[in-house]
């Protein structure tokens, strides 16, 4: 399967084991959704449980919040990331707080799937990476598959989790993985990558668990998304024998499995697509920092888009590129 | 950039307009804005009609009590006296709550308080308009449903001053009540965001093919929300069973509420969205009930929802922080046209021949007992600065269902240090 093939039939396997599971957003119904995740959906469980929506995220988050609240299990799609901010005081105020300040009285199990990430030509308004708004929320829930595999079993737990999750979906791999700088199509089809076979049934992927991509003894790699698959290909054009850790949930982080691949390897290399102040990686190079001070033998590196806009003819030089992470690789290695 | 000044004579200089309060300090109150209509040009439409048909009781006033204290119209509830006598006495008896809060507040045992003197009628009635099993979404100035619904008086103290019996827990600010038991939700700070919300459970209560529906309030300032837009056009677009109201208390903090309706009335904002609005009296105990019964009959018939514009005012400050004297004339809920709801509910109940002022005085004696006796009881679960509070460790719990690692380990870590 696709990673849209697999989103759609993780969907297709929670709605039809449980009838309080619905999708909603711009698009999702009748017509499928823009990158097709919902298709199939409407005919098979009607307009109530594939639905449609006016535009507006704000109302979309708020209606799924109170449904949350009477008992449903509201899956919603932004349609792209970079409009996820009109339902920024739902998320934060709202669905991260409730069970908190309601001491524990309320709740609402809601599900929040958003296409992130560049590569696309998608400019400003198509290409944002905003995981790191929400991994600094308490009471948010932050995921990022980087494989068909993964998206199916992760979007699974997160839908049958009562705590509410941001899902990131990169959209860059809906279709095929991707290793870096290529205007001309992708890198290759699901089909041909082991993590694209998918079983049909229910499975899940727990949330909170790293995924180790490719064993290594010279430096620790921390990636997700789409940059998994760029870090792969410059790992191996490199010829570095370094450990890449897909990290798949942000939040909660599995702090364990880097640790102890940081501690035995001694050097970091962080690699997101999001711009680089405050974002995701500063908090991990903390967190690696606090917990391998003592085993580090190079300063821990980060690799991710520049502080800017995401630009729309400069793409290949905003996106992290496998030259950029070649040569992080290198410097960390150049401490004795 | 220059200082700006008025723009050139001419026919086509623009102006820019700031509306202004019904009156500011050492200022004559002025309520002739309001387009006050009598009770007399209201009717009560059929639960089916469309918004069109509302459109006079939008742009109007639906009464039922005259200012004799005399019912009569189209809006007529049928109440039995016992019922009103009720609904005296759930109004009286958050004045006596509100009074005392108030007064401790000042004392410094609660940290914050919102009093919602004058609009007692509107949070009251409409709860006993409502079925237990109807949903409420308040904003932080309807503690009637509170009483309506039967909540123990003690535990709303208690959640006040953030003792050990806090539902909350010590999380959250006096007055943002949470009680599922009585299914009202639990408040939050962030204006308006209830309000959308509440759309989404009416729509979770239509999906489910239940009769249950959505209540929620929002004040005049926070219809300037965009999640007041949300909620209109969410619960037009899938027509979900929900009452939406809109407390128009005439101010918003100091803010008139000018700033937001525009010159029009908030009722009317409904019929763009093609909801049915209706603008009523919010000091009129009989006509409140009445609007809100029939709204929520038609949203239990599945026609959908309305929108209810409460035309009443903040006579209090709007919280212990803020000082009323500093934006409008002092005493300015003195000229208030529709007057008190408390004493037009007794007037109509002495005329009615099943009250007396003897009778008034013996009960708000016995509620301020009450209150009294509750406030004491609430202490004794502990004070907001000498405790017993929720032990400090529990500030970890839900925040997650089950506690995170990284949770877990800064639970750890304030227990060392403390």
């Amino acid at each position: 399967m696709s990673m849209v093939q697999a989103i759609n039939s993780a969907l297709d396997c929670t709605m039809a084991a449980d009838p309080t599971v619905l999708v909603m957003g711009q698009d999702v119904g009748f017509f499928g959704g823009v990158f097709r995740c919902t298709e199939g959906l409407y005919d098979k469980y009607g307009p109530h449980r594939a639905l449609d929506t006016p535009i507006t995220e704000g109302g979309i988050v708020a209606a799924a919040i109170g449904m949350g609240v009477n008992g449903l299990r509201p899956v919603v799609e932004m349609q792209f990331a970079d409009y996820i901010y009109p339902a920024i005081d739902q998320i934060i105020s709202e669905l991260a707080r409730l069970r908190h300040r309601s001491g524990g009285e309320y709740f609402a199990p809601v599900t929040i799937r958003a296409p992130c990430g560049g590569g696309i030509r998608g400019g400003q308004t198509h290409s944002q990476s905003p995981e790191g708004i929400f991994t600094h929320v308490c009471g948010l829930k932050t995921v990022m598959p980087s494989s068909p595999y993964d998206a199916k079993g992760l979007l699974i737990s997160a839908i049958e989790d009562d705590d509410p999750v941001m899902f990131f979906e990169p959209k860059r791999i809906y279709n095929g993985p991707f290793h870096g700088h290529d205007n001309n199509g992708g890198s290759g089809s699901w089909s041909e990558h082991p993590l694209g076979q998918v079983p049909a049934g229910h499975y899940r992927i727990p949330l909170g668990k790293a995924a180790t991509i490719r064993a290594g003894s010279q430096v620790t790699v921390l990636a997700y998304g789409t940059m998994v698959h760029v870090a792969a290909a410059a790992i191996r054009a490199s010829g570095i024998d370094a450990e890449l850790l897909d990290l798949r949930s942000l939040l909660p982080l599995d702090i364990e499995a880097v640790a102890e691949s940081v501690q035995k390897t001694g050097r970091c290399v962080i690699i997101h697509e999001a711009t680089r102040t405050s974002g995701y990686g500063a908090e991990l190079v903390a967190e690696v920092q606090e917990n391998c001070f003592w085993q580090l033998r190079a300063p821990i590196e980060r690799v991710t888009g520049w502080d800017t806009p995401y630009p729309h003819a400069f793409e290949w030089e905003y996106f992290p590129s496998q030259r950029r992470i070649i040569e992080a690789l290198q410097r960390t290695l150049a401490y004795h | 950039m220059p200082t700006p000044t008025a723009g050139p004579a001419g026919a086509f200089a623009s102006k820019l307009y700031v509306p202004t309060g019904s009156s500011r300090p050492g200022e004559t109150p002025d309520f002739s804005a309001l387009k006050l209509v009598s009770e007399t040009g209201s009717f009560q439409p059929a639960t089916d009609c469309e918004a069109g048909d509302t459109v006079p009781l939008a742009r109007g006033l639906v009464r039922v009590l005259d200012d004799q204290g005399e019912a009569g119209g189209p809006w007529q509830p049928e109440l039995s006296d016992e019922q009103l006598l009720q609904g005296l006495r759930h109004m009286l008896h958050v004045r006596a709550y509100d009074d005392r809060m108030f007064r401790m507040q000042r004392q410094g045992q609660l940290s914050f308080y919102i009093k919602s003197t004058g609009e007692e009628a509107v949070a009251v009635a409409q709860g006993m308009a409502l079925r237990g099993g109807d949903m409420l979404f308040p904003a932080y100035r309807q503690q009637g449903l509170l009483f309506v619904r039967g909540r123990d008086v003690v535990d709303m103290m208690c959640h006040c001053i953030s003792n050990a019996r806090d539902n909350c827990k010590g999380r959250q600010m006096p007055v943002f009540y949470t009680w599922k038991d009585g299914n009202f939700f639990s408040i939050s700070g962030n204006l308006a965001t209830q309000y959308s919300q509440a759309v989404g459970w009416a729509m979770a209560s239509a999906y489910k093919g239940e009769d249950h529906i959505a209540t929620t309030w929002v004040g005049d300032g926070s219809t300037a929300e965009a999640d007041v837009h949300n909620a209109m056009l969410f619960a037009a677009t899938y027509r979900a069973p929900v009452i939406l109201n809109i407390v128009n208390n005439q101010w918003a903090i100091s803010t008139p509420q000018a700033f937001a309706a525009t010159g029009t009335t908030f009722a009317a904002r409904a019929l763009g969205y093609n909801i049915p609005g209706i603008r009523v009296d919010g000091n009129d105990f009989l006509a409140v009930y009445a609007v809100t019964e029939w709204a929520a009959l038609r949203a239990r018939q599945g026609l959908g929802p309305t929108v209810i514009e409460l035309l009443t005012y903040r006579v209090a400050g709007h919280s212990t922080s803020d000082n009323p004297d500093a934006y409008r004339a002092q005493g300015e809920g003195d000229a208030w046209p529709l007057g008190d709801p408390v004493t037009r509910l007794k007037q109509h109940l002495i005329g009615r021949g099943v009250w007396s002022e003897q009778q008034q005085q013996e009960l708000e004696a016995e509620l301020k007992q009450s209150i009294t006796d509750a406030w004491k009881q609430a202490l004794s679960h502990g004070s907001l600065e000498d405790g017993p509070h929720w032990p400090v460790a529990t500030m970890f719990d839900d925040v997650f269902q089950h506690m995170p690692a990284h949770l877990l380990r800064q639970r750890q870590q304030l227990e060392d240090e403390t």
